[in-house]
């Protein structure tokens, strides 16, 4: 028997070894999903973008203050609204040691533009030529004005790939990519690890202090703080806000909030077939009482431990074009019935709300649930899986529908689509011919301060006066990281950039 | 024997088909357009979606997606997974591994846990080795895999820091952090499983200790050891070895929840996130490889039958 106890003792003694941490420069990050496939023309996953930060630079960046700035670019002129000329780094290597020149970032926006099932098609579509004028700099012919083009190209559609490798993988590029980013690509086991090893060669490489990064999916929160608290990983991304309190109980652990570029909201069907035939799809009253019986403070108090920002428009506040005088309506319950009784409704008003099967947003759900029928509503909630609930809502199957987005660093892809009328994501069909014109008008609209005073019109039409939409609240990115690691910059898109990271 | 043999086999063909028509037919009940799914946020775009939908054949008519499908599947070509790119059969090839490695791990521990429990409780009927051991299979039955998968990764991970939380290693590639990585979730497995041993071992050996030859191998003077060692357990194994199979095949077809909570890449959780993402190339694939596992799993549990039972052979 003591014996047995001894060689159970050695083995666990064995194990624990087999879990000691990795090597002092190799950091491990826990992913919230798993990665779509890794070619930047077909990929389509939020989460992708993570694991491109290591692998793929891209012509311009972001900074903390949503600005634009050169990353693989040195900079950029406009020629005039329709020409645009963007000089190119020297020095730039692919990690097949070809070098990056015109020619290959002429060869990668054609690529994104032409490739069967591109997904960046549609956010070059404005795009009608790209000229090589010399190694070091090319000239983009729009169709028209595009005030969001330059945004694009801070994405996947920025992102150079090699040519020589493109032409040789063709549509299996993206299991072997090959870019201009700080880490190479080493291998890829679907569902369990992506890794990335030092590229020697990278132009910025005095601000890479890490050997090796490994990206783990690991779908389950608590498993993934869990990861984190045992030192099995030394970054996690998107923790949820209940996290925050234990993350910083941890001497070994720290938390970064910060704010997201999307949004929180409740989408109304006001014009997509019968669904929409109700008092609350066609009466703006009744949805305005709707929005005063909500208290966007207390529902994130209580959902989110307070940790998310209450708003009524979807334009994050970092974003240059957050409409400053337009805050989020406090609950005003006599107005909210005040208004009922001015819209003849009869009481109790029977609303449904779509909600994407998860428990913080089921919870969300019964907490306003709670806070309207308190004015005059009988809300009923429907759970349902994400991606039934997104087929429900194109087909028009819906009354409400909570539902949220990622954000985009221009303004254009967080409203665009969702307000204007056709629009792809515009489920509850609304349509207004102002704010279309709006909408029109801003995305080709050059100058800064004339494109915000564009959206803030629209915004208080569409959200103030006509609530096709209902905004709650913009989410945060919630990172932890361990003690060791230092160099972090939390940047509102939520990429986790490597750059200047180090582990101690 | 042989005959009989090939007569399984033969039952085993038609079924596969019929499978693969379920397997098929069913999964164009689910709601949810894959299109929409895997168009991510750029789901607002008509031209992305008709341009998946064309790519993947969604715009065909049903039997033509299914005459598509189920021809290169007798070729060997499952298709491609729609989120990742890779191939179906080796995604199946990369998961079945550790699965494999997960679900014997689990049925070693279960059998070593569940059989001799189930030999003791029944020997020590209605004593405190009894009592003990029906309590520890009630928590074992009772316990949700998720909550224990939880609870040791706090402690075994987080508050000693003996074992990694999550993650896998091929055995191939590093045995004792192979081990380290499937021990807590093929305890977790185990003792669900060894629960279900431990019942039906202890029913079996129950009704086999009641029977007339135990009585008589009693009266001839054989020591107990000989008459439950020899006699009774051996035919006590017959429904153990038959439930046993099963619940190996069960193992097999993944254990959905358990991969999840330790992060572990085998068959669940690749069905699972196929489900999530509407992969229907991978959910066809594992699931007919599921099911073909199945079927050659009870016919093993039948040759087992025939090699412990001498009778069935005859008949």
């Amino acid at each position: 028997m003591k014996t047995m106890i001894r060689a159970a003792l050695a083995a666990f003694g064995v194990l624990a070894v087999a879990a000691a941490p990795a090597s002092a420069q190799h950091l491990r990050i826990a992913l919230k999903e798993d990665p779509d496939i890794l070619d930047p023309t077909l990929s389509r996953t939020f989460v992708g973008r993570i694991v491109y930060a290591a692998l793929c630079d891209k012509l311009f960046d972001i900074n903390e203050k949503l600005e634009i700035v050169p990353q693989l670019a040195t900079g950029h002129r406009w020629e005039d609204p329709r020409s645009l000329i963007i000089t190119l780094r020297e020095g730039v290597r692919f990690h097949d040691n070809e070098v990056m020149d015109a020619e290959a970032v002429r060869y990668s926006l054609l690529r994104h533009l032409t490739l069967q099932g591109s997904f960046r098609r549609s956010e070059i579509a404005d795009m009608e030529s790209v000229e090589v004028i010399d190694p070091k700099t090319i000239r983009i012919r729009l169709k028209g004005p595009s005030a969001s083009f330059l945004a694009a190209l801070t994405d996947r559609a920025g992102m150079p790939v090699s040519p020589k490798a493109a032409e040789a993988l063709g549509r299996n590029f993206g299991t072997r990519p090959v870019c201009t980013g700080p880490f190479r690509f080493v291998e890829r086991v679907a569902q369990e690890r992506i890794v990335g090893e030092r590229f020697p060669e990278y132009w910025d490489a005095r601000n890479i202090h890490l050997a090796r990064v490994t990206y783990l999916p690991i779908p389950d929160n608590t498993v993934r703080l869990a990861n984190l608290q045992s030192g099995a990983v030394e970054f996690a991304e998107r923790m949820e806000p209940d996290d925050i309190k234990t993350i910083q109980r941890s001497r070994n652990l720290r938390a970064v909030a910060v704010d997201e570029l999307g949004y929180q909201s409740i989408s109304i069907n006001v014009g997509n077939g019968e669904r929409a035939n109700t008092p609350f799809g066609r009466d703006a009253r009744i949805r305005r009482a709707f929005e005063l019986a909500i208290d966007r403070t207390a529902v994130n108090q209580v959902v989110y431990e307070g940790m998310y920002v209450p708003t009524r428009q979807p334009f994050p506040p970092a974003s240059p074009f957050h409409v400053r005088d337009f805050p989020p309506t406090a609950r005003d319950l006599p107005r909210a019935q005040a208004l009922l009784r001015e819209a003849g409704a009869t009481l109790p008003i029977t609303v449904e709300m779509t909600v994407p099967n998860n428990p913080d947003l089921r919870q969300v759900g019964e907490v306003i649930q709670a806070m309207v029928k308190e004015a005059g509503f009988d809300l009923r909630l429907r759970a349902m899986e994400f991606a039934s609930s997104l087929q429900a809502a194109a087909r028009g199957e819906f009354e409400t529908y909570l539902v949220g987005w990622s954000g985009r660093t221009d303004p254009d892809g967080n409203i665009f689509s969702f307000s204007r009328t056709g629009g792809g994501q515009n489920d509850g069909r609304y349509s207004n011919a102002e704010v279309d014109k709006l909408l029109d008008e801003a995305r080709t609209e050059l100058d800064v301060a004339k494109r915000q005073a564009l959206y803030a019109r629209a915004a208080r039409i569409a959200f103030g006066e006509d609530l096709h939409r209902i905004y709650l609240w913009h989410r945060k990115n919630i990172m932890a990281h361990s003690a060791r690691l230092s160099g972090y910059r939390p940047i509102a898109d939520g990429l986790v950039r490597l750059q200047g990271v180090r582990l101690q | 024997m042989w005959v009989w043999l090939l007569r399984r086999i033969g039952q085993v063909l038609p079924t596969l088909f019929i499978l693969s028509i379920l397997i098929f037919g069913l999964q164009q009940l689910m709601p949810g357009d894959p299109a929409l799914i895997l168009a991510g946020e750029e789901r607002g775009d008509p031209q992305v979606l008709a341009q998946i939908r064309a790519e993947l054949r969604l715009d065909r008519p049903i039997h033509e997606q299914y005459l598509y499908w189920i021809g290169n599947v007798l070729t060997g070509d499952f298709g491609f997974s729609w989120r990742i790119r890779m191939p179906v059969s080796q995604l199946i090839l990369d998961k079945l591994p550790v699965t494999a490695q997960l679900a014997a791990m689990s049925f070693i521990i279960a059998v070593l846990i569940g059989v001799p429990a189930g030999i003791l409780s029944a020997v020590k009927r209605d004593q405190p080795a009894d009592w003990a051991a029906n309590a520890v299979a009630l928590f074992g039955i009772s316990t949700p895999n998720f909550w224990l998968g939880i609870m040791m990764i706090l402690f075994f991970s987080v508050e000693l820091g003996w074992l990694p939380p999550s993650g896998y290693v091929p055995l191939t590639e590093d045995f004792w952090q192979s081990i380290a990585t499937t021990i807590m979730p093929a305890f977790v497995l185990g003792t669900g499983v060894a629960s279900v041993l431990m019942r039906h071992t202890r029913a079996a050996m129950l009704t086999a200790l009641s029977q007339d030859y135990v009585r008589t191998a009693r009266a001839k003077g054989l020591r107990e050891r000989m008459v439950v060692w020899k006699h009774a357990l051996r035919n006590a194994l017959i429904p153990v070895v038959t439930l046993g199979a099963i619940e190996f095949g069960r193992l097999l077809a993944g254990a959905v929840l358990t991969e999840q909570v330790f992060t572990i890449p085998g068959f669940g959780k690749l069905i699972v996130d196929a489900v999530f993402n509407r992969d229907y190339p991978v959910v066809q694939g594992v699931v007919l490889a599921t099911a073909l596992i199945f079927v050659l799993l009870s016919l093993v549990a039948d040759l087992l039958y025939m090699a412990i039972n001498p009778r069935l052979r005859q008949a």
